[in-house]
């Protein structure tokens, strides 16, 4: 389809009219028209001035039962670290207020559009392989989603110095790290990582030239994850990944799934 | 971001439902039942528009009312009104719901969803409610007839843009493009800017 043939379905968008695949499509696209997602926030906005236009009076029964669940419902946090993801309820608001027409695409325009240009920079310098600059696009969506998740974590990938480098590691699956000198943050994406062996957890380091330093734990991998790493980059000079006991280890007590140097500056 | 201008009088939701949800994001209760008093009607009346069923719509209402409270939190305002977000996710909900296998089987009389006209019938004693009602059909009169029924179809029963093209016998391409040209002329009656 068309650019110019997408662009007209800022309406069907707006209204929730397209069949999952387009939608998928078309969000795709409207990561890349500033100008859609323009109409779409504001198409979204007369769309909910239709929903007001028929409020109608809940029955008195509805308050309280609501008031009363609520009391029993877990908030998410608001960087969505520690929150539960394995209800299927957690996915659905992800998916719900992600795709929802209001929301779209607005705060991850500027980081992408960030990362994407130092993605494209690095290719330049380096000559870097095709595979992993198509691991770099699986990144950027992967980026999407977390920036939804996790505003400091999007600002490590907003930031105008954010470089990315992507890596296989044992076992098959990607990772690619993002690092922000200016943040002094680092975030580590994994694309098909498996469930770490009952008992353990993957841990993330810093690799403070040959030191290993604690930047926490990855608690549930999922097929696709982005995770902020705790603690400051200060000197590292990349990462690395290990499988350690529930609960984590003050060093690496396994050889490593990974190391990465963060890409020269 | 740019409130939309109102022309017979905001709804009282508008200007501080923002903030409330702000407070409902740090687990304050008292607020959350504020922002329920302010939302529960239009929650129940557009998943009620898509769902038909009271039963079904209060069910499906409760889970999006029981869900603002739990994704408060990720709700930022610089991405569009608090009203907005709270009726997305309510819309989003209905439409999952009735696209879902048991419930399009059930809408079996589809041509019936012709004769309906969007319920703006329904009672409320809420005088800012009778004025949005009343600004939205004025502006829904602006419409051609095939921009209010491609409109409406799409989002009062949560039809794709496939479904009111065969409903209407329509080619796709114009339905499209009605959807959005009909919105756009909404969104200028309205005074919508985001």
């Amino acid at each position: 389809m068309s650019n110019a043939e997408l662009h007209t379905l800022t309406g069907a968008y707006a209204l929730h009219a397209l069949p999952d695949t387009e939608r998928v499509a078309f969000e795709r696209h409207l990561r890349d028209c500033e100008a859609c997602a323009v109409e779409v926030r504001e198409l979204s906005e007369t769309a909910a001035r239709l929903g007001l236009a028929v409020a109608d009076t809940p029955p008195r029964g509805l308050r309280d039962r609501v008031l009363r669940e609520i009391t029993t419902v877990r908030q998410e946090s608001p960087s969505g670290i520690g929150r539960d993801r394995s209800g299927g309820a957690a996915d659905r608001g992800d998916s719900t207020t992600g795709r929802g027409a209001g929301g779209t695409g607005q705060g991850g325009r500027r980081p992408r559009y960030a990362l994407a240009a130092c993605l494209a920079a690095a290719v330049g310098f380096g000559g870097i392989a095709a595979w992993q600059h198509r691991a770099a696009q699986d990144a950027r969506q992967e980026a999407r989603a977390a920036q939804q998740q996790n505003e400091q974590l999007a600002q490590v990938l907003a930031a105008p110095d954010a470089k990315a480098s992507s890596g296989t590691m044992k076992g098959g699956a990607k990772g690619t790290v993002v690092v922000s000198q200016s943040e002094n943050r680092a975030v580590f994406m994994a694309s098909g990582m498996r469930q770490p062996p009952s008992g353990k957890v993957y841990q993330l380091w810093f690799d403070d030239r040959g030191t290993m330093r604690s930047a926490g734990l990855m608690n549930t991998p999922a097929a696709s994850d982005a995770v902020l790493l705790d603690g400051p980059v200060d000197g590292a000079s990349g990462i690395g990944i290990t499988v350690e006991p529930a609960g984590g280890s003050a060093q690496p007590t396994s050889a490593p799934l990974a190391l990465m140097n963060f890409p020269a500056a | 971001m740019k409130e939309a201008v109102y022309i017979s009088g905001a709804p009282s939701a508008g200007p501080d439902l923002q903030e409330l949800l702000g407070l409902v994001a740090r687990g304050d209760q008292d607020a959350f039942a504020k922002v329920y008093d302010a939302v529960s009607g239009p929650v129940l009346g557009l998943v009620r528009s898509v769902l038909r069923d009271p039963a079904q719509s209060e069910e499906v209402a409760q889970e999006v009312l029981v869900e603002v409270w739990r994704t408060a939190p990720r709700f930022r305002a610089s991405r569009g009104s608090a009203m907005n977000w709270v009726l997305t996710l309510a819309h989003r909900r209905a439409v999952d719901r009735v696209r879902s296998a048991e419930a399009s089987a059930a809408r079996e009389h589809r041509a019936a969803l012709l004769d309906r006209t969007p319920a703006f019938d329904q009672v409320t004693e809420q005088v800012e409610s009778r004025l949005e009602r009343e600004q939205v059909r004025r502006c829904v009169r602006t419409l051609s007839e095939l921009q209010r029924q491609s409109v409406t179809l799409a989002y009062y029963r949560g039809l794709t843009y496939r479904e009111v093209s065969e409903l209407l016998s329509v080619p796709l391409g114009t339905i499209k493009t009605r959807l959005r040209d009909g919105l756009i002329r909404l969104r200028d009656c309205l005074g919508v800017s985001a």
